[in-house]
């Protein structure tokens, strides 16, 4: 049977790190709280057997599709089409973040 | 004459050819309308300033060459989570304002190619996290029905657009509830499609295993003949079945029922279920049976357990989708995502994450086939299932406040069918204290036609197709 999970709020401010959203502090005790709720409501699902039975993860059974090797000019966005929504470019390219030589770990 | 805003396609079509109005006529009757009515229910976000110069356009083409495509002239809605060249699409998200998207859905290129002109984007939840369109980061649609209560969600822009008579025809999303649940609320037809038979490309993620577009309209029959042009296969989505599809609108107009089998699943009369609804959904199960079909009682596997898994697979694409949101090629950055759709995320993370995988996603995903071969086995014997969509009727503004699991029991009837992929119509089958009640009426995968044969035979045999007095309700 489930047994009931506490996520903690040290756990929240991980889980907001790895999904690179900024959280605050007040925040993490609410999280915490909705979280484990949540994670109560699914493990419902060991009260279903499932045993020798497979995961589903596509439902209409279509494998390995794939389309002639050529290009697609239906879906290619001209470089001024690529670049129009972005805040920051430089020179006809986009302008990111550093993300290397960052202190900040996990 | 009827007003030009109760008119359905076909309706539309018979007045162009018989010189009876224009489409600028309509396109200008349903821009007065929205000027309004809208203000007051907030369904749509933003109106198309070529409307009018599109209309022109097709009058001219009409005064040509006739009614000579299969939506030529009209008006249709389309929920913000659709790109469109030309009109923002924000899926009523903080971290889109402002987003031009620079190519179109296939959905809404489908419809423009048919002729179709639109009226402009309609509210949603953002990024479709929720089942009231209350999670909108640009305020909650209300129900044109009774402006307390909310439209359901997510497309609930798109159904109180429909309601209110604000389009001829709206197209919403699914993903789990997101097309039957707000139709049922606004007491409007919705209509999903089987997953892969209507192209995703261009729509905003939510959970790609289940998201599919459909038709949001005032009858069966407009959902079929909108169903006909925006379904099929999709070169730019490898998930689109390859199999031709029909031609739903030919499965309309049939006398009666007879020789089909429908179930009507008897755990979907949830213990808790005010009388009155079960009563709405006994009773078309009557009327089904007077039109000739057989209908017995069925059983499926207790829909709270499709709440886990719906959950479990719908949190941990939106981690995945929502990824994509960096704030660098597209959009702003990630503080803008609210706090619906951060809990959703992270949610997802954890689910995805080291550790956790096997004991929730694996798990998730082995229950969802014990769902799929559940059904499986009824439709070998039947043609169709029934149940309420809802638990009840629309429930009143501020009721998904703080509610992290709202969505999900409010969509506890929908997402066995939607996470087993099958295709289902929402309709209206009668009132209770004054607000639409809504049936489903699920079919096997592309099984299309039947369901839609189904419900249009129900509908025209009964009368709960009705239309709120504006100037009384709003």
């Amino acid at each position: 049977m489930h047994k009931a999970q506490r996520i903690q709020p040290d756990e929240v401010r991980k889980i907001a790190k790895l999904a690179n959203l900024p959280v605050q502090n007040e925040e993490l005790t609410k999280f915490s709280s909705q979280f484990s709720q949540t994670v109560d409501v699914i493990g419902q699902l060991n009260e279903v057997d499932t045993a020798g039975i497979p995961e589903t993860y596509q439902v209409n059974n279509l494998v390995n599709v794939a389309r002639e090797d050529v290009a697609d000019t239906y879906r290619t966005l001209s470089q001024d089409q690529a670049l129009s929504q972005a805040k920051i470019t430089h020179q006809g390219y986009f302008v990111v973040p550093r993300v290397i030589d960052s202190s900040d770990e996990i | 004459m009827k007003e030009l805003h109760t008119l359905t396609i076909d309706e539309v079509h018979e007045g162009y050819k018989k010189g009876e109005f224009t489409c600028s006529d309509l396109v200008r009757h349903f821009l007065d309308r929205i000027d309004k009515y809208n203000p007051k229910i907030n369904a749509y976000l933003y109106i198309n300033p070529k409307a009018l110069e599109e209309a022109a356009k097709i009058d001219k083409e009409i005064s040509e060459k006739g009614v000579d495509r299969p939506l030529l002239g009209i008006p249709v809605a389309v929920k913000d989570n659709f790109l469109t060249v030309g009109m923002p699409t924000t899926a009523s998200s903080h971290i889109l304002e402002g987003f031009m998207p620079q190519y179109e859905s296939t959905t809404t290129k489908r419809l423009l190619d048919a002729g179709a002109v639109f009226l402009g984007k309609t509210n949603m939840d953002a990024f479709a996290h929720g089942s009231s369109t209350e999670t909108s980061d640009f305020g909650p649609t209300l129900n044109p029905w009774n402006t307390g209560h909310l439209p359901g969600g997510s497309s609930g822009g798109s159904a109180a657009v429909i309601s209110a008579q604000l389009a001829t025809v709206a197209i919403g999303s699914e993903t789990a509830g997101s097309i039957r649940q707000p139709a049922a609320w606004c007491g409007v037809t919705g209509f999903k499609p089987t997953y892969g038979r209507a192209s995703r490309y261009g729509i905003v993620a939510m959970a790609s295993s289940t998201d599919q577009p459909g038709p949001i309209a005032k009858s069966v029959k407009d959902c079929a003949l909108v169903s006909e042009i925006i379904f099929g296969h999709d070169p730019n989505d490898a998930t689109t079945s390859p199999k031709p599809i029909e031609k739903y609108s030919t499965v309309t107009g049939k006398e009666d029922l007879k020789g089909m089998k429908i179930g009507l699943i008897k755990e979907y009369l949830l213990p808790n279920m005010a009388g009155e609804v079960k009563e709405k959904v006994l009773e078309a199960a009557d009327k089904l049976r007077s039109l000739g079909a057989v209908v017995e009682e069925v059983s499926l596997m207790d829909p709270k357990y499709a709440i886990g898994v719906y959950t479990v697979i719908q949190r941990s694409e939106v981690s995945s989708n929502l990824a994509r949101f960096d704030g660098i090629r597209f959009g702003h950055e990630r503080d803008r995502f609210n706090e619906e759709n951060k809990r959703r995320i992270m949610l997802g993370t954890y689910t995805l994450s080291a550790g956790y995988y096997d004991a929730y996603y694996k798990k998730a995903q082995a229950v969802r086939t014990a769902i799929i071969n559940e059904f499986d086995k009824l439709f070998e014997t039947y043609d169709a299932l029934i149940g309420p969509v809802s638990p009840g009727p629309a429930l009143k503004v501020g009721a998904s406040k703080d509610q992290p699991m709202f969505g999900e029991m409010e969509d506890i009837l929908v997402e066995q069918s939607s996470i087993a992929g099958l295709t289902s119509v929402g309709l209206p089958c009668g009132f209770v204290d004054g607000l639409p009640i809504g049936l489903q009426i699920t079919c096997a995968q592309l099984n299309e036609s039947k369901a839609l044969q189904i419900a249009d035979c129900y509908q025209r045999n009964t009368d709960f197709v009705r239309f709120p007095d504006l100037d009384k309700t709003l």
